[in-house]
This record gives structure tokens, C-alpha cells and sequence, in this order.
């Protein structure tokens, strides 16, 4: 096989200018393949982490019905102290959480004593939401980075519309599940910063601070928030939860627990499979730029070297190896191009990296993108590049093999 | 002892729809170590008939045997390997590799055709290219050399696989009579060393003078054979 690289590298090296170009159309296809998904898969992993560290958590799980009609907030829907009891018992045997934090979640009124206003806001355990939610305190402007019973971080824009700063005495009233109205005096702890998503502008309390104003004597649960240790085994862990909620079921007979994922919770999520979407298009992109100058290239290499091809057949090569020749010609052409494509797209990716490009996402701005090789994206586009350069040149090669040698050697 | 026997050998081809009979019906027989040349204007069938005895080709009707083998049967790999065991070729425009050296393009055959162990490939093909004094351009590409010493290096092409017979279609017409004689005598060498049976197509005169046997063809047809200035023997 080593002799047969060495004649086929040197048929390469022979038309220099050719094998240049066509190796560096697909080392351009590799490096836009690669550092486009460098970039979008970098893009994908700074929101997707904004949005279940400092929001949704990895996977919430709700009363069936909940979610449904989430934007009322209704407390007839929370989880009764039986269903909490029940998941707790749940998720303790599961190891891969790593931890997760209950949530009472309620519309009231915010007053600053001059104007009112709807606030969202979220009970909450803080030491349990931050161990979920870590990059929650991250979020906090101004004020103490805490959640303290007796105080309120309100959303910023919460903050400046009604001029209300870290400090001040605020009122928020709420009604309860049984239509009573009750309001508590907070004061505000903290500023928030708002994040794009479901939940992304509501304040936070202690969540004895909520069960007051709510009047509730025994816990009711909105929603639990779940982080796990391993977030590439958020599917199974979340099939895992499934199935072990499963035994708990109402009156009726239907299942209590709502388990889903942050990407069925999340509007990112559809973005996030159009960049998907994208990626493969791309990458079909790609296979068709090497099809078709890989394919070109050994068209023009069979038809040039007709002559040549009859002499070796005339003294005795098998046509095996002649299609072997030709196979390795465009087999050298593909490892070429994805050498060169991914070390150009290394140093294209270094180069973002260094220069640090910062991009803004709805309200949050000032992100930087990192854009990473991953090992499995490399292998994946260089076998795919190397495998369509060897199928394009499998029909060039096939019709040298099969020339017969007195037709080639009488060409001109 | 015959090395080719052909029984009522014709060729027939279509150019359109025009049927050519290239070959009408050949009988004739070559001997072993022969050094003979078909002879003939444009279109008499010298190359066809090499073809056939080359495998190259396969006969429309009749039976070639060659080296005691129905070559007329072989299949197309068949007729390869056939090829590569038994067969040596030259060419009238040489047909070197290109991107291969001078050392390289004789070593083709014994490291790509007969998987021929490296140390008695290297000593075969130095042995070869000393004969035809090409050792000292062992190193050159083809485009680097002269076209005699092209056609010197692709004898020792075709003698390096140890083959019964070598074809030469035309092998001194891009040759000066200079050196068209040298490759004519280093041939004629190679066949005294190695046994070796030559067969030429051409109508060159410096051949036809130096060949020991002449089979004339003329519109398909096998007229006569007789001895050249070259030999006795037919």
C-alpha cells in the first residue's frame, strides 16, 4: 500500500497548482464547518447556562396542570405537602442531582407607597436556590448578594420604573388560594438583573415570607427547580425522575407530577435547533464542496492520464490497483484539506478567543464568546470530509479500472 | 520449441458502422529467443496482431497460444496477471511514468506487479539499468533524459519482470538512426543474455534491416515470412 502512496502523492505534486487549490476549498469548507460550530456551540452553551443557572435549573417538575396555566401563577395548582414529601423521598435516591430548591411562586402587588405595580415573585429557600440556581446571586446589582427574610430583590426594571432602590420599604400584597388578601412589608435587599425566559423578571423572597403573606400553614410547592452533577445526562436523569413519580396519582387516577426538561420550558430551546439545523446544513454544505472538487479534480486526473493508465495495465497491474491508486490520490486530497482545515481553524478559533467577541442576548449584554474545538466535532468532520473525497473519487477510479488497456494506449 | 502458435487468428472491428477486417485468418508459428519483426504500410494489422499476442486484444475467431497458454480464453484479469508474468512491452513514445525516476520506472514492474522481495528487486534493477548504461541516470525523472535513453531505460522496463517475450510496437520511431541503433542492439543483447523473444511492429527501416525474421502483412493478410539482414534463423 506505502508504494502505491508514493506514486499517488506524486501524481499529486505533479499538478501542484491543482491539488493546491482544490485541498484548500476544502480546508476553507473545514474551517467554516469548524469554527462555525466552534461559535454557535459556544453561543448555545453561554445562554443555555445563563438560563438554567441563574433561572430554571436543569429540570423543574410541577403539579400537572401547572404549566398550562403558568401565567396566572395559580396556587390551587401547587403541590401539596404529600407530593412534595413524595419527591423529596424521590429525589434523594437519585444521585445524579446534585440539588434542587422549591419555589412558591405568586402574583401580588408591589407597592412603593406612591405607586403600585404587578410583581412575580418567587419563595424561596435560599440557601437550597442558590446551591440550584448559582449564578442567582451573580444577578444581584446592588444591595447585599443574599435572600433574607424580611427583604425583597426586585427586578430592575421593576426598580426603575417606580424609582425604588436598594433599601427602601416597599408593601406587597397578595390574595391566596382561598381569595383573602394579606400584604407584608419587605424591605428591599436587592436589585436583580432581568434574564431572558420564562421567570426572568420576577423578584425573590424568603419562602417563609411567602407562606405569611399567603397564609399557608403547611408548605405548598409551585414549582421544584433540579440541578444535576452531570448536565449531559439531563435526558436520562429526567426519564429517571419520570418513572419514579410515577406511583403517586390523584383521585382520578392520573399522574400528579409534570417533569420537564429546562428545554421544553425555555423558547431558547427552538433557537437552539435552528442552530442545530444550521450546523447540518452547513455541514451538507460542506460534503457537497468536497463532492463536487474532489470528483472534478480525478474526473480531470483519469481523463489526462489515459495513456499512462494503459501502460501499467499493459505491463501488468491489476485493476484493483489501479482503482486503488486513484482512491488513494482523493483520499490523499481529503486528509490534506482537513489537516490544513483544522489547523487553520485552530488558529482562527485561538484568534477569537484572544480578541474576545462579545455579543448581547435580548436584555443581557456583555457576553463573551469562547469558542471551543471539541474533539468530537474534528473527528466527526474530518471522517466525513475524508469518506465523501474517497466516494467522489470511487467513479473516476472505477473507469480507470475497468479501461481496457489497448483503448487507453491507442488514445491521444 | 514455439513460443506462439496462432490457429486461423482474425480481427474484425467496427469503425461505425464500417466492419474493418483487420486480421483475415492468420497461421503461423514464432519460435522461442526469436528477434523478428511484422512488417507492413499503415493498416496492414502489425499493431492489431500485437495486441492479440500482447493480451491486450482478443482475437474474433481462431486461437492464439502463447507461452503454452490459450491466451484467446483469458479472461481481462486473467490476461493481467498473464501480462505481468510473461509479457514485456515497449512503447513508440516510450510511456515512462512520469512522476517516477529512472530507477523507479524499471522497478514498477517487479514492486507493483510481482510483489518481488526489495533486495533482489534493487539488485534487478541495477543489474538492467548497468546493461543499458542508464545506471548513472538512475535518479532522473523521464523529462530530465534524452528520448534514447528513454527507450533504453523502458527496455530495461520491459526485461526486469523476466518475461518469455517482449513486444515492441514501433519501439525506434521517435528515435535518430544514431540511437535508434543502440536500443536495436541492446535489445538484440539482452535477447543473447536472457533468452528473451523480441517481436517489433514497424516498417523502420533500421529495424527491418536488423531482425532476424520478417513476417510481411499486407490488408490483414500474412503474405510472407523471411529471414532479415539481422539472422538466420525462422
Amino acid at each position: 500500500m506505502f508504494k502505491l502512496f508514493k506514486i499517488a502523492i506524486r501524481n499529486l505534486v505533479r499538478y501542484k497548482r491543482r491539488t493546491f487549490l482544490t485541498s484548500s476549498l476544502i480546508a476553507i469548507g473545514v474551517v467554516f464547518v469548524l469554527v462555525f460550530i466552534a461559535a454557535s456551540s459556544s453561543f448555545k452553551n453561554i445562554i443555555t447556562g445563563q438560563i438554567t443557572d441563574s433561572m430554571l435549573g436543569h429540570i423543574q417538575v410541577h403539579k400537572r396542570g401547572y404549566m398550562a396555566s403558568v401565567d396566572s401563577l395559580p396556587l390551587t395548582l401547587n403541590l401539596n405537602e404529600k407530593a412534595w414529601k413524595k419527591f423529596q423521598s424521590v429525589a434523594k435516591k437519585i444521585p445524579q442531582i446534585e440539588s434542587y430548591s422549591p419555589r412558591i411562586k405568586f402574583g401580588g402587588m408591589f407597592s412603593n407607597f406612591v405607586e403600585n405595580t404587578n410583581i412575580r415573585i418567587n419563595g424561596v429557600y435560599p440557601d437550597q436556590e442558590i446551591k440550584t440556581i448559582p449564578l442567582l446571586l451573580s444577578r444581584i446589582k446592588k444591595g447585599d448578594k443574599a435572600i433574607k427574610k424580611g427583604e425583597i430583590l426586585i427586578p430592575e426594571l421593576l426598580s426603575t420604573g417606580l424609582k425604588v432602590k436598594a433599601g427602601d420599604l416597599v408593601v406587597v400584597i397578595a390574595t391566596n388560594r382561598d381569595g383573602s388578601v394579606n400584604g407584608k412589608q419587605f424591605r428591599v435587599g436587592g436589585i436583580i438583573e432581568s434574564v431572558t425566559g420564562p421567570g426572568g423578571r420576577d423578584g425573590y423572597i424568603h419562602i417563609d415570607d411567602a407562606m405569611e403573606i399567603l397564609r399557608m400553614d403547611k408548605l405548598e410547592v409551585s414549582e421544584v427547580a433540579i440541578r444535576l452533577k452531570d448536565f449531559s445526562k439531563l435526558d436520562k436523569v429526567n426519564d429517571q425522575i419520570k418513572g419514579n413519580l410515577k406511583g403517586l396519582k390523584n383521585k382520578q387516577g392520573k399522574q400528579i407530577f409534570d417533569v420537564r426538561t429546562w428545554e421544553k420550558l425555555s423558547p431558547f430551546y427552538n433557537i437552539s435547533k435552528m442552530i442545530d439545523i444550521m450546523t447540518m446544513f452547513i455541514k451538507f454544505m460542506l460534503m457537497a464542496i468536497v463532492l463536487v472538487s474532489i470528483m472534478n479534480v480525478m474526473i480531470m486526473a483519469v481523463y489526462e492520464r489515459i495513456r499512462e493508465i494503459g501502460t501499467i495495465a499493459a505491463i501488468g497491474t491489476m485493476p484493483e490497483k489501479i482503482l486503488a491508486l486513484f482512491l488513494i490520490e482523493g483520499f490523499s486530497l481529503g486528509i490534506a484539506g482537513v489537516i490544513i482545515g483544522n489547523i487553520l481553524a485552530g488558529i482562527i478559533i485561538f484568534i477569537m478567543n484572544t480578541i474576545e467577541i462579545t455579543f448581547n442576548f435580548s436584555r443581557q449584554t456583555g457576553y463573551i464568546l469562547k469558542p471551543e474545538l471539541n474533539i468530537g466535532d474534528i473527528v466527526f468532520v474530518s471522517i466525513i470530509v475524508i469518506a465523501i473525497s474517497v466516494l467522489a473519487t470511487l467513479q473516476p477510479a472505477l473507469k480507470a479500472a475497468k479501461m481496457e488497456p489497448v483503448e487507453a494506449l491507442r488514445y491521444v | 520449441m514455439n513460443l506462439i502458435t496462432a490457429t486461423d487468428l482474425s480481427k474484425t472491428y467496427y469503425s461505425g458502422e464500417i466492419e474493418v477486417q483487420a486480421l483475415k485468418s492468420l497461421n503461423f508459428e514464432i519460435k522461442s529467443g526469436s528477434f523478428l519483426s511484422f512488417i507492413g504500410p499503415s493498416g496492414s494489422g502489425k499493431t492489431t496482431l500485437l495486441n492479440l499476442i500482447g493480451c491486450l486484444d482478443k482475437p474474433t475467431t481462431g486461437s492464439l497460444k502463447v507461452a503454452d497458454v490459450l491466451t484467446s480464453d483469458l479472461t481481462r484479469r486473467e490476461a493481467a496477471a498473464f501480462r505481468g508474468e510473461n509479457l514485456g512491452f515497449i512503447f513508440q513514445d516510450f510511456n515512462l511514468i512520469p512522476v517516477l525516476t529512472v530507477y523507479e520506472n524499471v522497478e514498477y514492474p517487479l514492486l507493483i506487479v510481482q510483489n518481488v522481495p526489495a533486495r533482489e528487486r534493487k539488485e534487478r534493477v541495477k543489474s538492467l539499468l548497468e546493461k543499458v548504461g542508464m545506471k548513472d541516470q538512475m535518479n532522473k525523472f523521464p523529462d530530465q533524459i534524452s528520448g534514447g535513453q528513454k527507450q533504453r531505460v523502458a527496455v530495461a522496463r520491459a526485461l526486469v519482470s523476466n518475461p518469455k517475450l517482449v513486444l515492441a510496437d514501433e519501439p525506434t520511431a521517435n528515435l535518430d538512426s544514431k540511437t535508434a541503433f543502440m536500443v536495436i542492439e541492446i535489445m538484440r543483447q539482452m535477447r543473447d543474455e536472457y533468452g528473451v523473444t523480441f517481436i517489433f511492429s514497424t516498417h523502420d527501416p533500421k529495424i527491418v534491416g536488423e531482425v532476424e525474421t520478417l513476417f510481411t502483412l499486407e490488408d490483414g493478410l500474412l503474405v510472407n515470412i523471411s529471414k532479415g539482414r539481422g539472422g538466420e534463423n525462422v
